[in-house]
């Protein structure tokens, strides 16, 4: 759930996205050199880059319905051990517990249907906030201290 | 210049797919892969086909769909999919999503060859 302590994070980057590759491709190349920099490793990149792409394409195709006129803000801070990143699309929201378990039996062969489920299993915390169009994800480097985001530096400079 | 996505060549009646993408992410390039293989599959009797991941290092939950579509395809045909050198962290997605129950993956080619009846 959303708080005040999150809502005042400060932003590493901020963008405003256009349904256009390039846009997207540019901030995710960001993002990534930006965890490498800071020796995240390549299972993290990997990590990361999955969980970004996943929640691009859910916000552009489910929270946008596709319309080109839309946009999807994006917003990530990155902190030594950590990347917060945030995507918030321009629709109604949804619930996603009501969102069908891909791995059960008769989904699995449902094409569609396996984003969240990757976002969860790659990254170390998301969550979706009220009302629903904005997901916050949280990849932090394994061992590092500080794994709850109750912890975080809130409001401190961005780096 | 080709527009294809894939390398497809031929191996004892065995159809080998590669990529030419090193990540296979974004819906305009699975759509136009998953419509290549669809072709290869139609033009087919009982489609024996290999796909293989060496040359990938990324992809999507929507490029699993592609895979499934491929898979229901090939199958109605009465034919046979393998999947070959999947990158580790790939294979931890195909495990994630259970889709390891729904595809023949195995380590290497030759073993992937040799696995078909």
């Amino acid at each position: 759930m959303s708080d005040g302590a999150h809502d005042k994070l400060q932003w590493t980057a901020v963008y405003t996205l256009p349904p256009q590759d390039e846009a997207m491709a540019q901030v995710e190349r960001e993002l990534l050199d930006g965890l490498a920099a800071r020796g995240f490793d390549d299972a993290a990149v990997f990590a990361v880059k999955l969980g970004f792409q996943e929640a691009l394409v859910n916000a552009f195709v489910h929270g946008n319905r596709h319309d080109p006129a839309k946009t999807v803000d994006v917003r990530y801070r990155l902190e030594p051990d950590r990347v917060i990143i945030e995507v918030e699309d321009r629709g109604k929201g949804f619930d996603p517990s009501v969102v069908p378990d891909p791995t059960i039996e008769e989904n699995l062969t449902k094409p569609t249907g396996r984003g969240i489920l990757l976002m969860r299993a790659f990254m170390s915390n998301i969550e979706y906030l009220p009302p629903g169009n904005r997901v916050r994800m949280t990849y932090t480097r394994p061992g590092a201290s500080g794994d709850s985001e109750a912890s975080s530096s809130a409001g401190a400079a961005s780096s | 210049m080709s527009s294809s996505r894939l390398r497809i060549t031929e191996r004892s009646g065995i159809t080998c797919i590669g990529f030419i993408d090193r990540n296979i992410l974004d819906e305009a390039n699975i759509q136009r892969i998953g419509e290549e293989i669809s072709r290869v599959i139609d033009a087919q009797v009982q489609p024996r086909i290999l796909i293989n991941f060496e040359n990938v290092d990324h992809l999507s939950s929507a490029a699993l769909g592609t895979l499934i579509t491929v898979n229901d395809r090939i199958r109605a045909k009465d034919g046979q999919l393998r999947l070959a050198c999947i990158d580790p962290q790939i294979h931890k997605v195909f495990v994630i999503t259970k889709l390891i129950n729904l595809f023949q993956i195995h380590d290497t080619l030759e073993d992937a060859l040799k696995s078909f009846s």
